[in-house]
Parts: C-alpha cells; structure tokens; sequence
C-alpha cells in the first residue's frame, strides 16, 4: 500500500532548526528526548567503563581514590535521572501514549515543549558541575557529607537535578491529562493497552515522589548555601530523615524505570506470541499496585542505619509485599507465551531476556528485603548487581526492544533484523558477564565505592570488566545500524509486525496529526484471536 | 498549564473538553505541590515530636501579631481572587481588573510585612548559620525550628511571588479583553493556586507561631 508520490508525515511536513526547536508535535519531542538521553547515555557509560577499567586489578593504578568517588558518582547521577528516569516515558511514551489512545497529541503540547527545555538546563548545569570538577557524595547526597564535609560541586549538581525534576513531573502530568481526558470514542480504561496503564501507573510516581526529592535536594542546596541547619547533627538535626526523605523518591524512582518497560514488554509479548495478553486485567491493576506499595518499602535502603527494629520488620514485609504484583506480570507473561505462536524477532528476543533478567533481579530483591541477609550484604556488591539487573537488565533491555518494536514507527524504516538479533544476544551475554560476578562478590564480602580490593577477587573483577566490554559493543551496534536504517533499511508499512493497537492502523511514519480522522475503538487491546490471518 | 488559545487548540475536539484537561492538570499540579510541602511538613512533624520543649521556646522568637496580620490580610485576598473568578465567569471586565489588582496588592501586603519580620530575625541574630546568636539551653533544636521557620516561609513566599506575577499577567489580559462568560480557564486555575497557597500559610501560621506558645 505504499503511495508511488512523497506522503507528507511529521518528519517532512518542515524542515529546519526551528521547526525542530519550537515544534509541539510530541512525536518530534519524542525525539528530541531520545537524542538526548542518548547523549547522556554515552556520557554515563563512559564514566561506567573508566570504573570498570579501574577495577581490573586490585591496586588503584588508573585513579586515585577521590577520582574514584567522582566517577561512580556521576555514573549514578547521569545515569539515573539523565537516562533511565526519562527513557521510555519521554521517548516512547511521548511518542506512542497519543497514538494508542487515537488523540491528535498529549494535552499540554506547549508544557510537553516546556518540559525538554527544562531538561536540557537540568542536564546543562549537571554537565557543567562535571565539567569544573565533578561531584563525590554518590549520587544519594546523604547527609551530613553533602552538606558540610564534601567540598565538590554539590550546589551545581543538585540544581540540575531539582530542575530536572520539573520535567519529570510536568511530563507526568501531562501523560495523566491526556489518558483521562483525550481517550477516543470507545476506548475504554480496559481496553487501553498495558503500554498506557503503565505509564499512567509511573506518571502518579512522577507526580507524587518528585516533588519530595525536589524539597529534599533543595533543602541540602540551602543548608550548604545559607547554613540553615535543617540535617545538622550538631544541632539535634537527624541526617536519618534526610535518607527517609530522599528514599521515598527514590525507591519509588526505581518503579519510574521498570513500570514502563514491563508496558513495553506487554506489548511485545502478545505481539510475537499472537495471543492477547492472559489475564489482561490482573497486569493492568499490578502496574496501579507497584505505583501504590512502591511507596511504603523506602526504609529497606536503611537497615543498618539504626532506624527501629519494629519499622525494619514492617519495611521488610511491604518489601515483600511489593514482589506480588511484579511476580503477577512475570507468570501472566509467560503464561501468554504458552501455547502462543512465537516468533523471535529482535523486540522478543529484548522481552524474552527481560523476563529472565528481571526475575533475576526481583528474587535478589527478596534477599535484601530479608532482614538478616541484608545485614550480611549491606554495601556489597551483591546490591550493586541486584539493581543492575533491574535497571540494566530490565528498564534498559525493555528500552532497547521497544526501540526496535517502534522504530518502523517513528522513522518508516525497518533495522536490519540479522543485525539486530545479534546485538540482543551481545547484549544479553555481555550484561550476565558483567552482573553475574558482581552477585558472586558481594556475597564474598568485596564492598562497593571502593577503587581498590584484596587480590583474590580479581578473577571475578576480570570476568565483569570483560562483560562491560562486550556489552558496549552490545549497546554500540544498534547505535550504528539504527542510524544506518535511516538511508539504507527496508521501507516499513503501516504495521510490519501485523500488530493490534491503534498506533498501527496509521502509516508509517505517521502524519502530524497522526490519525486522519478520530478512530472509534470497538474491541479490546490484544484482540489477536479476532485478527484476520495474514501470511508474515 | 492553561492553552491561551481562546478557541479551542488543535489537540482538543471542543472547548468543553479543553476546559476539562485544563482543570484537571492544574488539581495534578496542586497535588504535586501539596508533595512539596509534605516534605517540610514531615521534618517540622519529627522535630517537633523530637524536641517539643526547644520548639515551644523558639515559637516565642515568632511575632503572633505581624502573623495574625498577615492571616487576615491573606485570607481577604483569597475572597478578592474568588471574586475575581466571579466576575471573570459573569464577563464583568471592569470589575475582574478591579479584584486581580486588590488581590495583587493584598498578596503584596504579605510579603512586605512578611520582609518586615525576615528584618527583625535578621537584627535580632535570629538568622540561622554562623551568625546565629541565641545561646540558651536548647540554642540547637530553636536553630532548627528557626530554620525551618525560614525554608517554609520562604518557599512560601517564593509561591506567593509566581501568583503575583500570574496575577499581573490575567490583569494585562483582561485589560486587553482576552476573558469573558465564554472563556475564563486561566482566571479561574489561577485563583485555584492563589488558593492553594492561601491554604499553606493558614496550616504554616499555628505550626509555627501558636503551637505550644502557652508553655
């Protein structure tokens, strides 16, 4: 069905800097976000391979312990709230929330501009921190070492996250607005993709737990600027609350990061498996429930801070409480798998080692919500490769499969699917190379933020440094082919995949207004059973 | 958060339905502001219940009448704004120019009494940090208090000045014609936020200047 003249779609409708620069069109936000967090992305992996390169040999002969300090720091900072925090929900969300639910663009498309710009000045003064000489409280500033003893560029650094912070929650609201109020005719809430509810289920974390980071982080910035000695020790002050407070962001941050992958993967799953997705219901809801119990597990970052043995017993059972919904998502995906026609294209090779990483990285979670394990591995190794199977091997394989899922969306040209199925073994090899050992070093007692360690845990620190060398590679070649599709890949049709979903029942790349006229929906998401028989 | 458009903007199918959105992403906004101050209200919460005794002292350094003043004064701008709205819904140009110029200068009445409290803590060595010249017994907990007497406040002042400037830009406007019966989203989502931070001050003045002001 492709038209023999041009078509005009979003992409060619103008041309130029401005048209760029003060467009409102959320899918050319969308991609304005996604170079750069790109950016950013390769800035904080930088800093990723010098800590690994560190980390080859037991002496500390590439930097110096406060060098050290400032790289993991960064490492967290960039890529924490310059990255993970705006991946999906600023890339693909902004792109395909609109189109999923058969609305012309998000509801604020002035705020969603807003919100960009306000990101570009957050990551602006970070960058600028980094530049005139970096910043080494870990990327948690606690208290009291932010606030009096670190005499790095702390001022600098929080501003750019208390500003970035504002993009996060105006981008929230705007997903929130848009999924209440623009849905088409017909679409009910639970005919809505999973995709939608689990941006809907982040957004009330971005709304609700940003702000308090906000305060937070403003607070430090004040008592090292003015001296008002809010977290200060020596006046009765208690730096415990400053980690009660930053925690109750950021744990709920960790649920920014994973909701909106497992929203990916739900897409992806009932595509390649041909099935809707079982127990549609029960994931949607989970997503609302991660949102919720998210919110009350943020002391299991402190057990051994002395906080009360009492409140550590009910954060641990919350915590575990929390792994319910998530393990929800997890049987309800793969009981979709079950008997379903699988296919394994790149996007289901991301999802397929999605599940396996995630349930790596949840069932490790569990091991740190257990009291006494926590006490053993508290600071270890064994925590740094938990959240990395998380962050790494959930939010940023799912990021990677939805890139894939959509780019024939975005752009109207297919990636090289050869290609593309080799970077997603690399990367799935290289990530389990790199984590794994970490699992294995922290049990064995090897402390994380340390640049040096006793020699008989080089093999293991080998293993990993080798791991993060071929997951770069993993991470480079789609950066490579992507562009090279670009000029070079297939033209796409309207729905290469034969996908459900309305974002597919528009051409691709799709016309500014994105649907030429107002879809009315009929059936539910996932309606694969229903779905004409087409040969692929 | 309101589109200026006067007709409907692209995305919306009817201006009904952008009033809607514009309603609801100003509550949105209102509760991620409620989180903002959450956060002081949480730390006020565990020192007070920490060192009730130092709190009660420090609350005396507060002035209750500029606080008292300062309550009325704003309470009385929050039925100027609400008048406002009205007048904006009735299409009374005139008169909604009237009530957003009093409301600003209300708003105005706060922070200059406001300042003038800020000046006598300044004088009296009552400024947390280095500076800091109260030496009594509990001089640690009453520098927290007052520190967090001086983040709160400010922040709230600091809210109070973005209503002001969102004020004077809906004077400009509705000098400029721009609201009637037919279109009044902003006046009307302005006067939710004027309100919003009314309501903040009415929690702030007993946390800070009454509680415990007896013992």
């Amino acid at each position: 069905m492709e038209a023999t003249q041009p078509r005009t779609h979003y992409l060619n409708a103008n041309y130029g800097v401005r048209s760029w620069l003060l467009t409102v069109d959320h899918k050319r936000i969308a991609l304005l976000y996604l170079a750069s967090i790109t950016v950013m992305f390769i800035i904080g992996g930088i800093f990723a391979g010098l800590i690994r390169l560190e980390l080859l040999t037991p002496a500390g002969d590439l930097v110096e312990a406060d060098t050290y300090n400032k790289l993991f720091t960064m490492h967290g900072i960039v890529m924490v709230f310059f990255f993970l925090i705006p991946s999906i929900p600023a890339v693909l969300g902004n792109f395909l929330i609109p189109m999923m639910i058969g609305a012309r663009d998000l509801a604020f498309p002035r705020l969603n501009l807003l919100s960009w710009y306000i990101y570009v000045l957050g990551a602006l003064f970070t960058l600028w921190a980094m530049l005139i000489g970096g910043v080494d409280t870990g990327w948690t500033f606690y208290t009291p070492f932010s606030t009096m003893a670190s005499n790095t560029n702390v001022i600098p650094t929080a501003l750019g996250i208390f500003i970035t912070g504002f993009s996060s929650i105006l981008t929230g609201l705007n997903f929130i607005v848009t999924i209440h109020r623009m849905r088409a005719p017909g679409l009910t809430w639970f005919r809505l993709p999973l995709f939608v509810w689990a941006h809907y289920a982040t957004s009330l974390i971005m709304i609700l737990g940003t702000p308090v980071l906000a305060i937070t982080i403003l607070l430090v910035g004040l008592e090292r600027a003015f001296h008002l000695g809010i977290f200060d020790p020596a006046l009765g002050g208690d730096p415990l609350l400053f980690q009660h407070l930053f925690w109750f962001y950021s744990h709920p941050a960790v649920y920014i990061m994973i909701l909106p992958g497992m929203g990916v993967i739900s897409e992806v799953i009932a595509c390649f498996s041909r099935k809707g997705i079982f127990g549609y219901s029960f994931v949607a809801i989970s997503s609302l429930a991660i949102a919720l119990l998210g919110f009350l597990v943020w002391a299991h970052h402190m057990f051994v801070t002395g906080m009360s043995v009492y409140a550590a017993m009910i954060f641990s059972f919350l915590s575990f409480a929390v792994a319910i919904p998530s393990a929800v998502k997890v049987f309800n995906w793969t009981a979709t798998l079950y008997k379903g026609s699988i296919s394994f294209q790149a996007p289901m090779l991301y999802a397929l080692g999605f599940i396996g990483l995630f349930t790596i990285g949840g069932l490790t979670g569990l091991f740190l919500a257990t009291l006494g394990f926590d006490v053993h591995v508290t600071d270890t190794y064994f925590v740094v490769a938990h959240f990395h199977y998380i962050m790494v091997g959930g939010a940023i394989m799912s990021y990677l499969g939805g890139m894939h899922f959509w780019w024939p969306k975005i752009t109207g040209r297919m990636y090289p699917e050869p290609w593309a199925k080799v970077a997603a073994v690399i990367v799935f090899l290289g990530f389990n190379l790199t984590f794994f050992p970490q699992f294995v070093l922290g049990y064995l007692g090897m402390p994380r933020r340390y640049h040096v360690y006793p020699p008989e845990f080089q093999v293991l620190n080998v293993m990993s440094t080798a791991g993060a060398s071929i997951l770069g590679i993993g991470y480079l070649l789609p950066l490579v082919y992507f562009i090279w599709s670009l000029r070079y890949g297939a033209v796409a049709s309207a729905n290469p995949w034969h996908a459900t979903g309305l974002e597919w029942e528009t051409p691709s790349p799709p016309p500014t207004e994105n649907f030429e006229r107002t879809p009315i929906v009929t059936q539910d998401a996932y309606a694969y059973d229903t779905q004409e028989v087409q040969v692929v | 958060m309101s589109e200026r458009a006067a007709a409907s903007a692209h995305q919306f199918d009817d201006a009904e339905q952008q009033h809607d959105a514009s309603t609801l992403g100003m509550w949105v906004f209102l509760v991620t502001e409620i989180m903002f101050f959450a956060g002081m209200f949480t730390i006020y919460v565990a020192y007070r219940s920490l060192y009730p005794e130092g709190f009660a002292h420090a609350s005396h350094h507060l002035d209750v009448m500029l606080g008292a003043i300062n309550t009325t004064v704003l309470i009385t701008s929050s039925l100027t704004m609400a008048l406002a709205v009205h007048a904006a819904q009735v299409g009374r140009r005139g008169a909604l120019q009237i009530f957003l110029l009093l409301t600003i200068a209300l708003g105005s009445t706060f922070l200059v009494i406001k300042g003038v409290e800020y000046a006598h803590k300044f004088h009296e060595g009552l400024v947390p940090g280095p500076w800091f010249s109260y030496h009594g017994p509990d001089a640690g907990p009453q520098q927290l208090f007052l520190s967090i007497y001086f983040a709160m406040t400010g922040v709230h002042a600091a809210h109070m000045v973005i209503g002001i400037g969102l004020l004077s830009v809906l004077v400009w406007q509705a000098h400029r014609g721009r609201y009637g019966a037919s279109y009044y989203t902003p006046v009307e989502l302005s006067g939710l936020y004027w309100h919003f931070v009314d309501i903040v001050w009415i929690f702030l003045f007993p946390l800070l200047y009454l509680i415990g002001r007896h013992s």
